[in-house]
């Protein structure tokens, strides 16, 4: 193993004093207090149910409406628009998760399902909300665009069990997806 | 004016009966009769094949291994041949691929296998072998081991032009018991064909149907169930041949592989045992051209399921009181109160029954225990079955060369044991990695009217449920040691998991208990692992001198003539 010499930033003596960075902040917090206390705070008008309106007043305030359009939430399971369960259980995303929180029972596909030609569909799928750290790469690694990371952000646990989301669970959070995936239609 | 040297290079290596070949630009030696492929691989240039098979005939129907080939131009009417500084004719290149498998080496012969010739030959074979190739590696269990995937990564286009119906063939069809097929991920390389007819002597398979719609199946009213079926899918190069036992269990990457042999008959087949996460999915034949060659039968390869079976017994079983259920317990006392036991124990209505399923490094400690005991009624369990003409030996206990080396046994005691147990001359008895209502002929009666019987085993049977004692030994997958098979050649076995739950060597139970019976021996003490056992053996028996864990190496090393031969083995060298 080569040596590789990381260069470190130079501090001035007034740098490493600390003083002008404090003053910096302390001057941002003045200034998020005087405007509040004016009336003037940014997003005065959503958060106004209660004190200045500042802090969001979660729970009964949330999220929701605002979270942008890539935010990674939740990953869940989804079905197409003819009803198949998407997932053929190939591993890829156990295989990618960095956090390891994806284990899969691969198995027979269900016999009074709509694709028997897809053959495999996993038997147990399970994800650990605690591991998962919601890097969305599963997403990425999927061939069958069968799992998607969701929107849900609110994840509250009284157990360690319940963090084990299995698959009924997944595919209901996850829903049906528009648009089909031809792959394992007859014809094909 | 070029100078050539005064000996020239095809001189030198006919004298050698060999022939020199230049291979992408280097000039190497190989014997006369080298297959181009075989000759390329062994140089580093790879050569991709799908259809050629090293152990079969050659076929070279699926044109992969195409690669540019020149030879000298022929001579002119009374022209001498004009020899390069290097002492070589000049190479002229064939305006046209060959393909490596079906040709061999010649003098001054000049191969490619790079450069635009060879790449666009192969990114057309491709093509067209994809052009009706279903695409399903998402459910493909051999995604991960398959041919045409790494070669389409590797040489393929990337995308592809063919827009039209694909042919539809059968899918998910069964051919047997043991084996699936679907005919549209087939290359049609017809290795599956040549080894049923030519191995496995059971010529079941074939090609039908014209054109693109041709296909593998069976021959109407016969089925694939030969004991040597599942060795198709180990050839198969794509997901055609699928193993029904493997199917959907497990992705192969996710898999460990661990170099080892087989322990269900003398042969002591080489094997690799693929494992994740403390449980074995899967058993391969490995090659070994002086073994197995690279195959290996249908119920040893299936004979692994025990392994992670929940009668395994993880932790010591004690009978506290006569007629008591067995208990679990705990290491340290089970080993005390056994320790406690053997002293009570008189030596001459003792008996020792231990296995020829068991490593020589097992045996060692084994016999060590019967000294400090001083019991001499001792023996292994023969198991005799018959020989298959291949690879089955008659000899279905892997190690009996090694019981008989160290322990001077061979299974003839055995029947003076059962007298003894029977008329009740024997009230004691040990019994390591048996079961005696086995082949062994002894009754659960007998069992019960002994006064004590300790048992080392890894799963729970008849013998063990009678015990007083029952201590948690590990199956093959779970320990180092090393066997000797029926032709004297010693072979090594690796951990590829860990010993389930609190379970422990056989090796290392008999030292342990030696070490509390009073053994001051070092040699059997002081030893900490298998390998240190090996070394101990090595200086005491003579065939054993000068062996190392690390000299026997993966394919092993013949110590002993036994006289018995490997019948596939035997055929194979025939052939050639």
């Amino acid at each position: 193993m080569a040596y590789i010499k990381i260069k470190r930033p130079k501090f001035s003596l007034l740098d490493k004093v600390y003083v002008v960075e404090l003053v910096k902040g302390l001057a941002i917090t003045m200034r998020h207090l005087v405007l509040s206390v004016l009336g003037k705070s940014r997003g005065k008008k959503d958060f106004s149910t209660k004190g200045v309106g500042v802090c969001m007043q979660f729970p009964e305030e949330r999220w929701d409406s605002r979270l942008p359009e890539y935010y990674r939430g939740a990953p869940t399971l989804v079905r197409g628009e003819d009803g198949r369960e998407r997932c053929v259980s190939c591993q890829l995303c156990e295989f990618i998760c960095p956090a390891r929180a994806i284990t899969i029972t691969p198995g027979e596909v269900d016999p009074t399902s709509n694709c028997q030609k897809q053959e495999k569909a996993p038997a147990k799928f399970e994800i650990d909300m605690l591991r998962c750290i919601y890097c969305g790469m599963c997403q990425e690694a999927c061939p069958e665009q069968a799992i998607f990371l969701s929107k849900e952000y609110l994840i509250t646990l009284t157990d360690r069990k319940q963090a084990i989301r299995d698959k009924e669970t997944l595919y209901r959070l996850g829903g049906t997806r528009k648009g089909l995936v031809n792959k394992w239609n007859q014809y094909k | 004016m070029s100078t050539p040297p005064a000996i020239l290079p095809k001189d030198a290596a006919a004298a050698e009966g060999k022939v020199n070949v230049q291979i992408n630009g280097k000039w190497y030696r190989f014997p006369k009769g080298t297959r181009i492929a075989d000759a390329c691989n062994s140089v580093g240039a790879h050569v991709p094949c799908f259809c050629y098979h090293p152990k079969l005939s050659v076929a070279g129907s699926c044109r992969m291994c195409l690669v540019e080939q020149g030879m000298p131009a022929r001579l002119a009417p009374g022209a001498t041949p004009q020899y390069g500084d290097d002492g070589y004719l000049p190479i002229s290149w064939m305006p046209r691929a060959i393909i490596a498998c079906a040709n061999t080496v010649a003098e001054n012969m000049g191969i490619r296998t790079t450069g635009k010739l060879t790449e666009e030959a192969r990114r057309g074979v491709l093509e067209f072998l994809l052009s009706n190739h279903p695409l399903d590696c998402p459910i493909c269990d051999q995604a991960g081991e398959c041919k045409l995937q790494e070669y389409t990564t590797d040489y393929g286009s990337g995308t592809h032009r063919f827009t039209e119906e694909k042919t539809k063939k059968g899918k998910n069809l069964s051919i047997g018991p043991r084996v699936n097929l679907d005919q549209e991920r087939c290359v049609l390389c017809r290795r599956c064909v040549r080894f049923m007819k030519e191995i496995a002597g059971q010529d079941v398979l074939g090609v039908v149907g014209r054109g693109t719609h041709n296909a593998i199946a069976c021959y109407p009213g016969t089925q694939l169930d030969s004991n040597y079926s599942m060795n198709v899918v180990d050839i198969c190069p794509v997901g055609a041949m699928t193993s029904k036992d493997f199917r959907f269990k497990m992705r192969v990457w996710f898999l460990k592989s661990t170099p080892t042999i087989d322990v269900n008959c003398g042969t002591g087949t080489n094997i690799n045992i693929w494992t994740r996460e403390q449980q074995v999915y899967r058993i391969t034949p490995r090659q070994n051209d002086a073994v197995n060659s690279c195959w290996m039968p249908d119920d040893h390869r299936l004979n692994y399921k025990f392994i992670n079976a929940p009668t395994r017994i993880t932790t010591p079983l004690v009978k506290t009181d006569a007629g008591a259920d067995q208990r679990p317990s705990t290491w340290d006392a089970t080993l005390n109160m056994v320790v406690e036991q053997l002293h009570r124990m008189a030596p001459s209505e003792t008996a020792l029954i231990c296995s020829a399923r068991m490593t020589n490094e097992e045996l060692y400690m084994v016999r060590a225990l019967s000294k400090q005991l001083g019991i001499t009624k001792m023996d292994i369990v023969p198991r005799k079955g018959e020989n298959d003409g291949l690879l089955v030996s008659d000899d279905r206990n892997p190690n009996t060369n090694g019981a008989k080396l160290i322990l001077g046994k061979t299974g003839a005691g055995l029947a003076n044991i059962r007298r003894g147990v029977r008329n009740n001359t024997i009230r004691f008895m040990i019994v390591l990695g048996e079961d005696l209502t086995e082949e062994a002929g002894f009754t659960a009666e007998d069992l019960a009217g002994l006064e004590y019987l300790l048992v080392i085993h890894h799963s729970e049977n008849e013998t063990t449920k009678a015990a007083d004692v029952v201590l948690p030994g590990v199956t093959f997958a779970e320990k180092y040691g090393t066997m000797i098979n029926v032709a004297g050649r010693i072979q090594r076995l690796n951990k590829a998991i860990e010993p389930i739950g609190e379970s422990r060597s056989d090796w290392e139970i008999c030292r342990n208990l030696s070490e509390g019976l009073g053994c001051d021996c070092v040699r059997v003490i002081a030893c900490p692992t298998p390998m240190s056992v090996l070394d101990e053996m090595a200086q005491e028996f003579e065939p054993l001198n000068g062996i190392t864990w690390g000299n026997i190496g993966n394919e092993g090393k013949v110590i002993m003539e036994t006289g018995v031969t490997i019948p596939l083995i035997e055929r194979e060298k025939a052939k050639k």
